[in-house]
């Protein structure tokens, strides 16, 4: 059987947990800026912000990669996680705000006189903990079920969590839903009442992002290994079949499409603070496409392939956005279609043959991806 | 029903006899044939693919069911799994269970498995790992999860193996097996779901004579401990395994009988040779 994790595989991850947790934190607050080996906020928080994108990629991973259920609004869950965590660093600005007053600044601008029912509560950091994971969770299940229920499949699946993003994203554009319109959240001061720009805080936030990718690496290792990920990549491959032996697939559809919504809601609320604002942009289904091309960049059906995605799609275009801002979106398209074409198993299939390549080692096993799957199975 | 049942009241499934217990999750033969259908009718868009079909099957019954292109095997299948609906007419399995009514997987689940016409087997698992999908055993998610296979469950799978000739190819990848052990892999899956009743369709199309000749042994070894309903088109090959064959003809029963008795039935001659 296959195990969680080789012994190797072990050492990097507790390197990677060991640079993120002491080395770059150290490198960070201990030395003083002048430095040459001191750390920016810059590259802190740009790490941190990376970080939280790839645990979504690795969410995107189980049920695109594993599953083969392609979500076209994995970033609508994202958002909601933000947005939930992000009422409660509104909360936090207290009278701090510019109209100095108990409600948050966007609702004394309506002229609302008290807090809508939603966001009583929201004070509490404990409650807000529970609302990253329980709107995000219960929206998954909610749409999942009634989804798998009528056995939409393929593209059409596809299409409607892409109609699903936008129809919220218009929803959250609007003044009176009481979530801020199109400026949405922004301005926080602090969290657990300690200054959230500070930089103990900021490094705090990043080295909670890295655990938690580390921590989700290694929870979605253990979900595919576990004889429910082979289940998975039968769903993926011979669904019919699967129901035929006597699995009610649409059960494990529906708990691995809200674990991956689970996933992203809670690495969105980690996203927030370390950004500092949140708006309806975000559910935009231009952001969840691009989750989808950070997975296929990296190799689906790989976990640590799309983690890398993400590092590497969201690195080309911060410098991309700077160097060439109006040239990112025909970069970006041209990737996808690239990858698809010439690396159907992304950078983690390149990395696999080269090293099959290599004279002396035997052919690495651990790719899963079907070579030639198509994009929409 | 629960999943649970199954293994509390597994194995006292039917003593038979004046009081056998009454496990709402085992198929009941005790007054009668395993499969019944009655009077089935199935259209598609106007063209009547089951005509009034009327079949039994006893149990541990070996039986062979032959017929032209189009003449309903393959519906047939699809009504008895669930798959189709038919739109009127009577489908039981045992005498409990309206096959007319229950969900694929719940039929899968009570123990009618299935071979298909075109091979198909998990082609990314290994030949392990398709064995051990097929197995009876809790197919909820949170079993699955966290499900350890037990050394009696790597026995049955090991026994599977040697029975099916592909012991030593565990862990190949079933898309790298030929056409035929693909065929022998799904009925190692299909055993490995311990079902009551067996369907196979059309088990050795695309096979060698050898691989043929290995196929009807292996079918003829699990007659009797399981009942089995073969759909096939090769007549060497039904004559060969062949206790009771039932010849189809545009959705219904044409003849019924030993295979030299339906080999002489003046009908059967006329269908199959256009006469």
């Amino acid at each position: 059987m296959t195990r969680l994790f080789t012994p190797k595989a072990w050492t990097a991850i507790f390197a990677v947990a060991a640079v993120l947790v002491v080395l770059l934190p150290t490198l960070h607050l201990a030395l003083p800026e002048s430095h040459p080996l001191h750390v920016s906020s810059f590259w802190i928080t740009l790490l941190g912000k990376f970080m939280c994108y790839a645990v979504v990629a690795l969410a995107m991973d189980l049920i695109w990669g594993y599953t083969g259920i392609l979500s076209l609004g994995q970033g609508l869950f994202f958002a909601l996680g933000g947005y939930a965590f992000g009422m409660y660093l509104m909360r936090q600005i207290g009278r701090d705000g510019v109209y100095k007053s108990d409600l948050p600044d966007f609702m004394v601008f309506l002229d609302w006189k008290e807090l809508p029912w939603y966001w009583v509560g929201t004070d509490s950091f404990l409650w807000a903990l529970v609302l990253v994971v329980a709107v995000p969770g219960l929206l998954a299940l909610a749409f999942g079920f009634f989804a798998f229920r009528s056995r939409i499949k393929g593209v059409y699946f596809s299409i409607i969590t892409q109609a699903l993003t936008y129809a919220a994203m218009l929803a959250f554009f609007r003044n009176d839903m009481g979530f801020g319109g199109n400026n949405g959240f922004t301005d926080f001061k602090r969290i657990l009442g300690m200054p959230i720009t500070s930089p103990e805080m900021r490094t705090a936030l990043f080295v909670l992002s890295g655990l938690y990718l580390l921590g989700a690496l290694v929870v979605a290792r253990w979900i595919v290994t576990s004889k429910m990920g082979r289940v998975l990549t039968a769903i993926r491959d011979q669904e019919s079949r699967l129901m035929f032996l006597g699995y009610r697939t649409r059960s494990y559809k529906l708990v691995i499409w809200t674990i991956a919504a689970v996933m992203s809601g809670i690495a969105g609320a980690l996203y927030v603070p370390q950004v500092g604002i949140i708006n309806p942009g975000e559910m935009s289904p231009a952001n969840s496409i691009e989750i989808a091309i950070w997975a296929a960049v990296g190799g689906r059906g790989t976990l640590v392939g799309p983690i890398l995605g993400a590092f590497a799609v969201n690195g080309a275009k911060t410098w991309f956005t700077v160097a060439y801002p109006e040239l990112w979106l025909y970069f970006l398209g041209l990737l996808f279609v690239l990858v698809t074409l010439f690396l159907p198993r992304g950078l983690a299939g390149l990395a696999a043959t080269v090293r099959a390549r290599l004279p002396g080692r035997p052919a690495a096993k651990d790719v899963q991806a079907p070579v030639a799957q198509e994009v929409v199975s | 029903m629960s999943d649970g049942a199954i293994h509390a009241l597994s194995g006292a499934g039917d003593a038979g006899g004046y009081s056998h217990p009454l496990d709402p999750d085992k198929v009941d033969t005790s007054h009668g044939p395993i499969l019944y259908l009655d009077d089935i009718t199935v259209s598609f868009d106007g063209f009547k693919a089951l005509n009034a079909l009327s079949l039994t099957i006893e149990r541990g019954e070996l039986r062979c069911i032959i017929g032209p292109n189009g003449a309903g095997k393959t519906t047939m299948m699809d009504v008895i799994t669930g798959k189709t609906r038919p739109d009127s007419g009577t489908a039981f399995f045992g005498q409990t269970f309206d096959l007319t009514r229950l969900p694929e997987t719940e039929i899968a689940r009570l123990g009618i498995g299935r071979k298909f016409q075109k091979p198909t087997v998990f082609e990314s698992h290994t030949v392990f790992e398709n064995l051990e999908l097929a197995m009876k055993t809790d197919k909820r998610v949170r079993a699955s999860l966290l499900a350890k296979l037990t050394a009696a469950q790597r026995d049955l799978v090991a026994r599977t193996l040697k029975t099916i000739r592909l012991d030593g190819a565990e862990d190949r990848l079933a898309g790298s097996l030929s056409h035929g052990q693909k065929q022998w892999l799904e009925i190692g899956m299909l055993l490995m779901q311990e079902p009551e009743l067996i369907l196979l369709d059309e088990p050795v199309a695309g096979m060698t004579d050898a691989e043929t000749a290995r196929t009807a042994e292996l079918i003829l070894e699990l007659a009797g401990q399981h009942s089995v309903v073969v759909v096939e088109h090769d007549m060497d090959f039904v004559d060969r395994i062949a206790r009771t064959v039932t010849v189809l003809h545009e959705g219904s029963v044409l003849a019924e009988g030993s295979m030299a008795a339906v080999q002489a039935h003046e009908r059967v001659i006329e269908v199959y040779l256009g006469r």
